[in-house]
This record gives C-alpha cells, structure tokens and sequence, in this order.
C-alpha cells in the first residue's frame, strides 16, 4: 500500500488568531486539498486554550504541524508555505 | 543548600538572586516583573547564574520559579548541577519547574512561526505553581531559527510584554561570541541589550595562562548600580561575585583586646601584642622565619583554644608541622584536636580569585578565628598582580570584617629589599596591614643572622629597636643587639661581646675585691698602730703622774725631816723675819 492510499492525520497547533496562525491554517487547507483530498484528517489545537497538551507534545513554536499517521511523526514549524522540501517531509510526493 | 537571607531582603523592585556579591553590585537584585539579559561566551557560567536566580526565589523569597531550557534538557541540567548540592528535585514538586523546549533535531521550518505556544505553556505553568521568576536559558537557540531580525525583535517584545503583564521577573541568558560584550551591539542579537531593563555581562578570560571570570552590569534602568567589572568565581556552591568593599566595613568593632604573637619577647617589643582581628603582615627574605613567627603564632592560638586555620602555599602541611617541631613550636596535638588546620593550598589550583573563595569557604567552614596565610605573596603568582593585589586586599578586608586575626607572611625579593625595606610588598598590602614586621639578614663576619623589627603596628607603641631573633630547639627568642661604633652587632659577634663584657666584669669585680682586701689590711695595721701609741700614751702618763708624787712625797719628807731635826736641836720656832 503507498502512503497516497493512506488516511493521514493531522494535529495542527496554533496561538490564538495571530496572522501565522491564521496562515498556517489557510496554508494547510489548501494542502489538503491538493494532495489528500478527502484522505487527511486535521485536528487544531489553541496552545492558549490547551495549554497542557502543547507542553505534552512539546510544543513551544507556533504554528507547530504534527504528522501523526502515517508513520513516523513528524513535526513541521511554521506557516507550511508550499515547498518541495514540506511536501517530502510530509512524505507527500511532489506534484502527485 | 543552606539559605541565608541577606541583609538586602526586600528591597523594593528588586528580585534578590542570592548570588555573594551580586546582590550588592546591583543594590538588591534583579528588576522585579522586568526582563533581564545575561550575555556572555560559552562556559562562562548563565545557566548556574540562571539557576541560582531561580533557586534562591524558591527557597528564601517564596518566589516559585521557572526555568525554560532551550539548550540541554533538564534531565541534563539537573546531571550536571547536582554537584552544587541544590535540591532541585525537591523543589521541583512544588516551587521549582522546569520546561523543555530544546527544538528538535528532526524539526521542519517552513515558513515564519512565533513562541506563542511557549507563552502559552508558561502561562499554565505559571498558574500552576504560581510562578514569580521564569529563566529563559539560551533563548539565542530559538531566535537564530527565526527568519528576520524583525521576527525576532517581535518575539522578544511579546515575551517581554509577558513578563510584564505577568508580574514575573524574567531573565534571558544569550551567548555572545565575542570575547567581550561590548561589541555585542553590532551581534545578532544586540537589540536584546536596548529592549531589556537590565544587561548582565558575563566574561571569561584567560590572562597569562590563567583564567579570569568577571561579571559586569551594563545597564539597569531605574536603579544605580556598580559599574565596574567584578571578578568571580564558580565555587562548589554556585557563583561568588567578589566586591570590594563589603557593604558595612567599618562599623566601629574594633577590637581593644590583644593576642599574643606567640614570642614573648616579641609582645613586649608591640607593647602587648597583636590586637584581636587586625592584619599581621610578616615581610622577609626566603629564610627569615617567616613561618617560624606566624607558626609561633597558630600555636599560642590554640593554647587559648581559638580555632585555627593555617594555609600554606610553600609547602606540605606535614612538612610545616614537622620543620616548626624543630623550634619547640607542637602543633600536632592542636591537629588532632581539631583546634587547628593546616591546607596546603599548592593543590588548590586557579588564579588569585579561586583561591580567595577557597580560603573563605574553608576558614567559615573550619569557624576560624585566627588565620595564618603563609605566604600571601603567592597570590601575585596566580594571575596579573593587580587582580592579586584586589585580591589580597579583599583578603584583608574580609578578615577585619569576620573579625579573624590575621598573620599573614610575604616574600619579598632581593631587589626590592635594597632600598630598605623595599618599596613595599609585591601585592602593596604593606599599606592596609595593621601592623608590619620586617625580618632581615646581616651578614656580617662570615655570619647570617636574622633581625626583626616593626616598621609599623597601628594604635600600638611598639619598639623601635632592631632585635635579633634567634630559634633553637628550645623555642624562638628574641636578644637585644649591641650596637658598637655604629655598628650593629649580632650571632657571633653579640656573642664575643657579650663574653668580653662578662669577663672585663669578673676582672672589675676580683680587682675591687683585692682593693678592699688590701685597704682592711691597712686599717688593721693603723689600728694596731693606733692602739700600741695608746698604750705608750697611757704609760708616759702614769710615768708622769709618778714623777709628780715622788715629788710631792719628797718634799713632804724634806718639811718633816726639818722639823724634826729642829726639834732635836731644840732651836727655836723659825722666825719669819730670818728670811
């Protein structure tokens, strides 16, 4: 099975309605669409709000982006413009 | 560790670090509900600084306290601090918090972020155990990811936006790659130094093979501080800020009581002694018995039953028990009683600064009252001198301020010993001891002989005679000196003299002893004389008062024998007129 066949699951963690935050969102979305439409799965967390949960997942940068399926986890920092380099750690494969 | 409030609790607007020294340099602490920067190269000591900050809120200022590591993790930090013996597990239940927010090796940036969710995970924390204090430790590791200065100068605002909103006192180590922070305007992160309300400059140099920690305060808005540069040390229980001056020297303690030198002749020549809690400074050239004095010293100490430090940077301290044992002066009982102790301090290794720290930890420890410091020249060794002559000076300070007599002895060499006495000690003590005693060699005849004298003792009369001090197994004596024609006599020399003048006095004394023999003879002849002419005197007056009865008696005869033959003749009565 390849990873494009795969639900992918999301935790996104933002600060409150600040502009990265806003843009990390957008930018996701957008994302998604694009490559896992229907397929991804997206889970936002306000660090403001849940504060305990960003200190359990260690998270201290906002926007954080969490890949928690497939395997492995990875994290991504900051408003995920569109990159190859986004694309391969989120093992999505370029222009698919 | 044990906490001890100073006596700068309270101060309004400050948050006390509890650091030896600093708190005096900056007039009670840290800005409270304010951020500070605290900046300087690697090593040189901000997570201890940070640290300490945090544990001394926790534990003396009910100021629970957060650390942020963005560098090592706790788990690390708490490794590596538990050798300073702070109780930081315990503390971590209740008043003492630490966050981890080292980014991951395996992060992905993409694109601009913000340290919302560190804010976020200090507010809940903050919340939590009520936090008073946050440290940001190596806060440079998460600015260097952020895209632009702009970005960066916007985190920093929203953090210290926080702190102020928060009321929490906050304090963000940064490192500096410059040797010295004053170029750390053009750095980076300079901006950091114009948004903060105080700077704290961290320095670590190494100055002829011999490192040198120092500590500056740049700016502090609102409050005054101590501009200066600021040796210190990272002793084994965290940071000690060496100050010039302790705040309240001179608060009129002084001492009238006096201790004896240990020589008796010797407290006669200071008129009593030393006085309790001055600064002895013993001068002389290698061999002089320097440590002989100050020996003698340590040992009437314990005799009273003070407690005693001796530290000796020449040499073993059972090889300074041993050599003093040479001169009747046992200090192996005081020893194992624990009255006395001796440090070698050839194995404590470090500069002027470390050795300062040391020897006060040890002296509190020990709960010395008298300290013999042999020989404090050895300071000038370790380093630059004019760190060794703050240091020295310190020394001295610290001392009179504990009230711990102190002896110390200093080396000085050949050449500064010409111009009598030389221009002073290495280290320019010779100025702030109380009392100063300078040992010298003459060589005169073949001969090496030590005088001692006192080139000053403050408040004291003392002698102004040049003595000879002379050790033998017997002890350490001091013998007066003859000066003949002008010139100063000792050893073998005083000896002869002395031998002369006793023998010219057997001489004087057999001498008048004939004189009176032979004058008693004299008069003995005279009175015999005078009683034999007495005798004739008496003779020639019986002789005289016989001739004069015989006279008498005859004449009476001759009246008799007329009348009587008259009588015979039957003449008639003499007539009157027949003649």
């Amino acid at each position: 099975m390849t990873p494009r066949k795969k639900k992918f699951k999301f935790r996104l963690y933002i600060a409150g309605d600040t502009q990265n935050s806003e843009l990390a969102r957008s930018n996701l979305s957008i994302l998604c669409k694009k490559y896992l439409l229907n397929r991804s799965e997206t889970e936002v967390v306000d660090v403001f709000l849940e504060p305990d949960r960003a200190l359990a997942d260690g998270v201290f940068m906002t926007p954080t982006l969490v890949k928690l399926n497939p395997h492995p986890v990875r994290k991504v920092v900051g408003t995920l413009i569109l990159s190859p380099g986004l694309l391969q750690t989120l093992q999505l494969e370029g222009g698919a | 560790m044990r906490v001890v409030r100073s006596r700068l609790a309270g101060i309004a607007g400050k948050a006390q670090t509890g650091i030896t020294g600093f708190d005096e340099i900056t007039r009670g602490g840290l800005p409270h509900g304010r951020t500070t920067l605290l900046s300087g190269g690697p090593g040189s000591g901000k997570t201890i600084f940070g640290l300490q900050f945090l544990i001394y809120g926790a534990q003396a200022c009910s100021e629970p306290g957060i650390f942020v590591a963005f560098e090592e993790s706790s788990k690390r930090i708490v490794k590596n601090f538990e050798s300073f013996g702070w109780p930081l597990a315990a503390l971590q239940r209740k008043s003492f918090s630490f966050i981890d927010a080292q980014p991951s090796s395996e992060l992905i940036h993409s694109g601009n972020f913000d340290l919302g969710g560190m804010l976020a995970a200090l507010s809940a924390k903050t919340r939590q155990i009520g936090a008073r204090r946050v440290v940001f430790d190596a806060l440079d590791v998460v600015l260097s990811m952020l895209p632009d200065a702009t970005a960066r100068k916007r985190e920093i605002r929203r953090l210290h936006d926080w702190l102020m909103v928060n009321h929490v006192s906050g304090l963000i180590t940064a490192k500096v790659d410059a040797e010295d922070g004053i170029h750390l305007a053009n750095h980076h992160f300079g901006f950091l130094q114009f948004m903060v309300d105080c700077s704290v400059v961290l320095n670590h140099r190494v100055n002829l093979g011999v490192s040198q920690r120092s500590i500056r305060v740049q700016k502090f808005r609102g409050s005054s501080f101590n501009e200066d540069e600021s040796p210190f040390v990272i002793g084994a229980k965290g940071f000690d800020v060496a100050i010039a001056r302790k705040a309240d020297l001179g608060n009129g303690k002084a001492s009238f009581a006096r201790v004896t030198s240990g020589v008796k002749r010797l407290d006669t020549m200071l008129g009593g002694g030393y006085y309790r809690g001055a600064s002895v400074l013993i001068t002389g050239l290698p061999g002089t018995a320097k440590t002989t004095l100050s020996g003698a010293f340590a040992e009437s100490s314990c005799q009273r039953g003070e407690r005693t430090m001796f530290v000796s940077f020449d040499s073993d301290s059972g090889q300074v028990v041993r050599n003093l044992k040479s001169v009747n002066i046992q200090l192996t009982p005081y020893l194992k009683s624990g009255c006395l102790k001796m440090v070698s301090a050839r194995n404590i290794a470090g500069n002027a600064e470390t050795l300062l720290v040391h020897m006060k930890r040890l002296v509190t420890e020990h709960r010395a009252r008298c300290l013999v410091i042999d020989p404090v020249s050895t300071l000038s060794k370790a380093g630059n001198e004019l760190t060794a002559h703050a240091v020295a000076e310190r020394l001295l300070d610290w001392a009179k301020f504990e009230g711990i007599t102190l002896v110390c002895t200093s080396l000085v060499d050949e050449a500064s010993n010409q111009s009598q006495y030389g221009a002073g000690t290495p280290l320019q003590i010779s100025t702030l001891a109380d009392t100063w005693i300078h040992l010298n060699y003459l060589v005169q005849s073949g001969e090496r002989n030590r005088g001692i004298s006192i080139i000053k003792s403050r408040g004291t009369a003392h002698s102004n005679q040049v003595r000879e001090l002379i050790l033998s197994d017997a002890g350490v004596t001091l013998a007066d000196i003859y000066t003949a024609g002008g010139e100063v006599l000792m050893g073998t020399l005083r000896w002869e003299k002395e031998r002369a003048e006793l023998v010219a006095q057997e001489v004087a004394d057999v001498g008048s002893r004939l004189k009176r023999v032979s004058l008693e003879a004299e008069e003995a002849i005279l009175r015999v004389r005078a009683k034999s002419l007495q005798s004739e005197l008496e003779a020639k007056q019986i002789e005289k008062a016989l001739l004069l009865r015989t006279a008498q008696s005859r004449k009476r005869e001759f009246a008799g024998a007329r009348a009587r033959m008259r009588k015979l003749r039957g003449a008639d009565a003499p007539q009157q007129g027949r003649r």
